[in-house]
């Protein structure tokens, strides 16, 4: 029956912070390489050559039609079935920076889209060059409609860096089995990392938003 | 072994599974599509405890991992004298999860139809009720279709966690195989392709039929 | 049915040669004729007004120029030069994006919808492009900038974002911003078309100013045929992609000679 033990709480709660750390580091450096992935999958999706555009579209929908924790198994286990060997903590890396760089490249193409004709036809009227367009016009009014998305991409990465555990990485969840199979007990691990997460999820969804109003303010635009 | 061979031999495991993956999207679907509509409902409440309870729910399922909450339903609930089958442990999850993103949505599709549809109602003196379900609800429900979409194939790929307590989905016998064959990219990658096939050919023209049915009952087509 | 480009001249020669010429000008959406083998000449310094009810063509004949779209068939000169095509190799073939940001630069547009840029201030909207294209340095163009705002009447305005300023003040910003590049030809397309009527006085006054202080060449679509009337050299009556009528204002307004003219006008004068 349920019994919560403070004294195994006590316990196990050093290896679980440790295990955060790893969690946290995993899910900063999966959306780094989202971030940046993600920005050259989305223009490469808007380049002259219809051949190169479509086959990055179809990619990144394979990537966002099937399941995370299926493309993290076919990294880690590809690999040594063609000579490749990879660690886990790369395999994941892979894995969850491609998964979510298909994300993105879709919030980056709708922040674009999201600035009006006329903003284009104002910097076509003014002789500006293409470059000029996005970097100085363009993009920073993509950037705020962006913003809420890859946000909710950043919580997002973080909350699925549990499947991680699947091929060995030692984050939170891993931890958790680990430990709950050592003692035979799961109920204080498991509600210790779904309190971890929510501890760590929600200010940040909060501070997120606060950011995406400042950033709206500042840049003179219309608050949502 | 060639692909077709593979195929061939692992095809009806597969097939197996993938059936299996498609049950517990549907049951999980059902499931979270009910909580939205109540938790949605709830949400635009002005019962302050209505409101709080639909919210600490969302918040609760929305801030932390579906594979969290999976492992405590299935582990962690016979504590409390719960005990729960692999299948059902699975898809009530998965529907618990997904249905917390979906009162948002409901919530957003119903507060996106024009206030003078209400007003309207109103002066015609229409019951709330009768309001909700027969002016609101059906425009609300066109403007949550294409959201919605994308959160059921967010549904299906949820589904492939519930391999790890051993349902045996599709995800399940792809790793199944490979640990038998350690042909890795022939398991997982047609895995793969039948998550695709199923998204992209199942859900996605599913909703746009919907979506276009839709459309006609509402005359704006 | 398109014309061969080698019925055009590679530039249009003489003692006297119109800023902008239109000829033989066809565009098309789908099947949809818009301008139908347009031929128009605006003279240097010329205030050319067009007019005519909605789907004749008239804000399709200032984006044509602009190049915001390509024609489908015919020329446009601009000071004789071709803007919509370029000579390569001694003829003439449809301009690459290089030319056309080239010539772009004697043109300049405002739009109904003012398309100001959200995320700069009124200063910064007019600096932009003589910085990045013209290469002015930032002090020339502030200069420059700021002379143009108080031009027309916004200098205290300049630190303020388009979302602080009124419909008004931005469709004036949109105009001096569009003349720190030093076009030779302005076009205005419906440019008071947004605004309130309240505020429409302080736009039409800035272009009156324009008119007679300066020897632009400007083409101007709109509905208000008051100030029209008032400004222009000529009108020009657009029906179904083609200029039904054209004349000096007061003769078009007084004297319509052609039917539809006149009953463009009349129902015009109705709705006022």
């Amino acid at each position: 029956m349920f019994d919560w033990r403070w004294e195994f709480v006590g316990d196990i709660l050093p290896r679980l912070i440790k295990a955060t750390g790893n969690t946290i580091l995993a899910a900063l450096l999966g959306y780094g390489i989202a971030v940046v992935l993600g920005l050259i999958l989305a223009l490469a999706q808007r380049t002259h050559f219809p051949l190169l555009n479509r086959s990055v579209r179809e990619f990144v929908e394979f990537i966002r039609s099937t399941p995370l924790v299926l493309q993290i198994f076919f990294v880690f286990y590809v690999g040594p079935q063609f000579g490749i060997m990879l660690s886990p903590w790369t395999a994941g890396m892979i894995a969850i920076g491609l998964h979510y760089a298909s994300y993105l490249s879709e919030v980056y193409r709708a922040g674009i889209d999201s600035v009006p004709r006329g903003q284009w036809e104002a910097a076509t009227s003014l002789s500006l060059s293409p470059v000029r367009t996005y970097s100085r016009i363009i993009i920073p009014q993509a950037i705020p409609t962006a913003f809420a998305g890859m946000g909710n991409y950043l919580v997002g990465i973080f909350k699925d860096t549990p499947m991680l555990s699947v091929i060995g990485v030692a984050e939170l969840m891993h931890t958790a089995n680990a430990i709950g199979s050592e003692h035979y007990r799961f109920l204080e691990p498991y509600t210790l990392v779904g309190l971890i997460f929510l501890l760590i999820s929600l200010p940040t969804a909060g501070a997120l938003r606060r950011a995406e109003a400042k950033i709206r303010e500042k840049m003179g635009l219309r608050q949502i | 072994m060639t692909y077709v061979e593979f195929l061939k031999q692992y095809g009806p495991q597969l097939v197996d599974g993938s059936v299996t993956t498609a049950m517990q999207t549907v049951l999980a679907a059902v499931l979270a599509i009910v909580i939205a509509i109540v938790a949605g409902l709830m949400r635009l409440s002005h019962n302050r405890l209505v409101y709080g309870t639909a919210t600490v729910y969302i918040e609760i399922f929305r801030g932390t991992s579906l594979l969290v909450q999976l492992y405590w339903i299935f582990f962690v609930l016979p504590l409390f004298g719960l005990s729960l089958e692999k299948f059902t442990a699975g898809y009530i999850a998965v529907g618990m999860n997904l249905g917390a993103y979906g009162a948002e949505l409901v919530r957003g599709g119903i507060l996106s139809v024009p206030k003078g549809q209400w007003e309207a109602a109103t002066a015609l003196s229409m019951s709330p009720a009768k309001r909700m379900i027969r002016i609101i609800f059906p425009q609300a429900f066109l403007n949550m279709l294409p959201p919605w979409g994308n959160l059921l194939i967010e549904l299906l790929k949820g589904t492939a966690l519930v391999a790890l307590i051993s349902v045996a989905d599709l995800m399940f016998i792809a790793r199944k195989i490979n640990g038998t064959t350690y042909l890795s990219a022939q398991a997982f990658g047609t895995a793969l392709i039948i998550y695709y096939l199923m998204s992209r050919g199942f859900v996605t023209p599913f909703m746009r039929w919907l979506e276009v049915v839709m459309t006609r009952k509402l005359g704006k087509a | 049915m398109n014309s061969s480009l080698k019925d055009y001249p590679l530039k249009l020669q003489g003692d006297h040669i119109p800023m902008v010429r239109f000829q033989n000008v066809t565009k098309r959406y789908g099947d949809l004729v818009v301008l139908d083998s347009l031929d128009l000449d605006v003279e240097e310094g010329e205030m050319v007004t067009i007019i005519g009810p909605s789907g004749s063509g008239k804000t399709t004949v200032l984006r044509m120029l602009m190049a915001l779209e390509m024609i489908d068939d015919g020329v446009i000169y601009v000071e004789g030069e071709p803007m919509t095509h370029m000579v390569k190799s001694g003829t003439l073939t449809r301009a690459d994006k290089k030319y056309l940001r080239r010539q772009r630069l004697n043109i300049g547009m405002c739009f109904q919808h003012f398309n100001l840029f959200p995320h700069m201030t009124a200063l910064e909207n007019c600096i932009e492009a003589p910085i990045q294209v013209l290469g002015l340095s930032k002090a020339e163009a502030v200069d420059r900038a700021r002379g143009l705002l108080d031009m027309v009447g916004l200098l205290e305005k300049s630190d303020e974002h388009p979302s602080r300023l009124s419909g008004g003040q931005k469709q004036r910003v949109a105009i001096a911003r569009s003349l720190a590049m030093r076009p030779k030809v302005m076009l205005f397309d419906e440019v008071t078309s947004a605004l309130d009527p309240e505020v429409i006085g302080e736009v039409t006054q800035v272009i009156r100013k324009l008119v007679d202080k300066h020897n632009l060449t400007m083409l101007m679509v709109t509905h208000q045929m008051g100030f029209a009337r008032e400004i222009s050299d000529r009108v020009c009556f657009f029906y179904d992609g083609k200029i039904e009528e054209q004349g000096a204002p007061d003769q078009l307004f007084e004297t319509p000679q052609k039917e539809r003219t006149q009953q463009f006008l009349s129902a015009v004068l109705e709705a006022n």
